[in-house]
């Protein structure tokens, strides 16, 4: 869905989502990362469970929660991505024990 | 500039505290440095600049070329920050905040709740400068909350930002500035999008000449009027869109919309919605500072006097958080308000500001005309039918209008406890403005009697465990 537009102006960041290897660009947010790996869906909703995707990129809508590092509901779009770092898709809390709330 | 990454290391007291590091925190923040007094800048976000420079720190010079002159020029403003005492505390929520004389404070120190890397701090100020900047106006279309889906300024930030360009096709829908310099950077960049789906009500351009010939004198008039050449040249157009909808499949979106009756649609990979931005006001409101609805720009703003000052006197608010003006009078709201601020509490002589005051009136010249033209009508202003109004709860518009014709319901607060509505992570920052809208319209009143949800802190979700481990300041402060 996006593509660089630029040449990387120094060493990938390697981090995995849902256990698989991306890379992405000192200096992304997660959900840039995620959104430049292809990514569509970081997680499914509460309520319906249907899947959403960034979408403010600003803080303010929450439809970027993912789980990092061991830690859910945090916000894609505010964290910088960095080597080593486990993000993981939120599934909608029937399947987490409804730990969303 | 002192960076901070930990909020053991705040001052548990400052003189000024600065909530929001775009244009106006900066020149806030500047000002408060210059004249001595101890100022923290607190920002969500990693580098200051907002979201008008958001990445500007870090682009590489062929992505400064492509965004333009305003966007590069924001790397000078956030470097004139370098050498100042300026405590800045990057990626901090501010979840709350106290005004002088509430809660059993003293009147004249006003308390600011933080979180920052999974600690909460309280820390005090003398006076406080709100620059929490804009938000953009929901868009509550059928399909909106689809993957695929996003705003434009969310575009434009993951361009920015990392430097990403829409891979496959892409659709600009909506109407305002916004939309058009997104495509201009685009196609400077090698992206054409597909199409633009323009909502403006038709008309809007043609009925006030005069004014249009006013605001195409203004710098602004120049710089839209060169983009608005320069994408059409490239880029088809569809006018007075109506009855938008977006559907998605394992190809990709459909989107749906109407034109001059005829029912239209395309496929395509990435749809980017704009109608705008708003004040943002969360803070704002949860502090109790007095709103106001703004009737030509068709959104609330903090009622406050020609420096800032809100309804509390240890809280002024500068920037588009006070009312949509832009960048330029964001930077002269910012100066004025903070000075104003310090000559208070006796760090500044009593003075004007003829130099900010300037820039702001300049800035200020043709806005009036951009609301005229760009401020969507009331129906796109709320969800209707099958479109959530309310994206965290999931709450369809039609089950909405079906409760309102079942049971009286007297306000957004009201609508909140029978519904849910505005009461998911987001805390009704997606769904607010459009509920007010949809009362008023069932109602039949205006929007300003309709009011909003009443905002308290925590503004910003924060978890037990964070609260747990409420900072104390360092030892050796």
């Amino acid at each position: 869905m996006f593509k660089r537009s630029d040449d990387p102006a120094s060493a990938p960041v390697r981090f995995t989502f849902d256990g698989r290897q991306m890379t992405a660009r000192a200096g992304d947010s997660v959900a840039a990362a995620l959104l430049a790996g292809g990514v569509t869906r970081f997680r499914d909703t509460p309520v319906g469970g249907a899947p959403r995707m960034a979408y403010c990129m600003m803080g303010v809508c929450f439809d970027c929660l993912v789980r990092i590092d061991g830690i859910p509901n945090r916000q894609a779009c505010l964290e910088p991505v960095t080597e080593g770092m486990a993000v993981e898709r939120q599934p909608a809390p029937a399947a987490t024990g409804g730990e969303l709330r | 500039m002192n960076r901070l990454d930990d909020l053991r290391r705040l001052r548990p007291l400052y003189d000024l505290a600065v909530i929001g590091a775009g244009p106006a925190g900066i020149a806030a923040a500047r000002v408060a440095a210059e004249a001595g007094a101890s100022v923290l800048l607190a920002d969500l976000g990693t580098a200051p600049g907002g979201q008008i420079w958001r990445g500007v720190t870090q682009a590489p010079a062929s992505r400064l070329a492509a965004l333009g002159a305003d966007y590069a020029r924001g790397h000078a403003a956030i470097a004139a920050l370098d050498a100042l005492a300026i405590d800045y505390m990057p990626q901090t929520a501010v979840w709350s905040l106290a005004p002088g004389g509430s809660g059993g404070l003293p009147e004249d120190l006003q308390e600011l709740g933080l979180r920052a890397h999974g600690a909460t701090r309280l820390i005090r100020a003398r006076r406080v400068v709100l620059a929490t900047g804009a938000l953009e106006r929901p868009m509550p279309l059928d399909g909106w909350t689809l993957p695929q889906v996003m705003t434009a300024g969310a575009g434009q930030i993951l361009l920015k930002s990392a430097g990403l360009l829409p891979s496959g096709k892409s659709v600009l829908i909506g109407s305002g500035p916004l939309l058009w310099l997104l495509a201009a950077q685009y196609l400077r960049l090698g992206h054409r999008p597909q199409m633009i789906l323009d909502t403006t009500p038709p008309g809007r351009l043609s009925r006030q000449p005069g004014q249009a010939l006013g605001f195409l004198a203004t710098g602004y008039g120049r710089k839209g009027l060169g983009l608005l050449a320069a994408v059409r040249a490239r880029v088809p157009l569809r006018s007075g869109v109506t009855g938008l909808r977006i559907a998605r499949d394992e190809t990709g979106l459909s989107v749906h919309w109407a034109e001059h009756g005829r029912a239209q649609h395309l496929r395509t990979d990435l749809a980017l919605l704009h109608q705008g931005v708003i004040p943002n006001l969360s803070l704002a409101r949860a502090a109790g500072c007095a709103i106001a609805w703004d009737a030509a720009q068709a959104a609330f703003r903090p009622v406050t006097g020609a420096a800032g000052q809100s309804s509390h006197p240890g809280l002024r608010i500068a920037g588009d958080g006070a009312g949509i003006a832009g960048a330029e009078a964001a930077l002269a709201s910012g100066e004025i308000a903070a000075a104003a601020a310090l000559a208070e509490i006796g760090l500044l002589p009593e003075a004007p500001r003829p130099g900010a005051e300037r820039r702001l009136a300049r800035a200020l010249r043709g806005r009036g005309f951009l609301d005229r033209v760009y401020t969507p009508p009331p129906e796109a202003r709320r969800a209707q039918g099958a479109a959530l109004a309310c994206r965290c709860e999931e709450i369809r518009a039609d089950t909405l209008d079906a409760l309102l014709h079942e049971i009286p319901v007297s306000g957004p607060n009201q609508l909140k406890s029978h519904t849910r509505c505005g009461m998911g992570p987001c805390q009704g920052r997606m769904c607010g403005p459009g509920i007010s809208e949809t009362l008023a319209a069932q109602q039949g009143r205006p929007v300003e009697e309709i009011g909003y949800f009443r905002l308290r802190s925590p503004v910003t979700p924060v978890t037990l465990a964070e609260l747990a481990r409420l900072a104390e300041p360092e030892a050796a402060e």
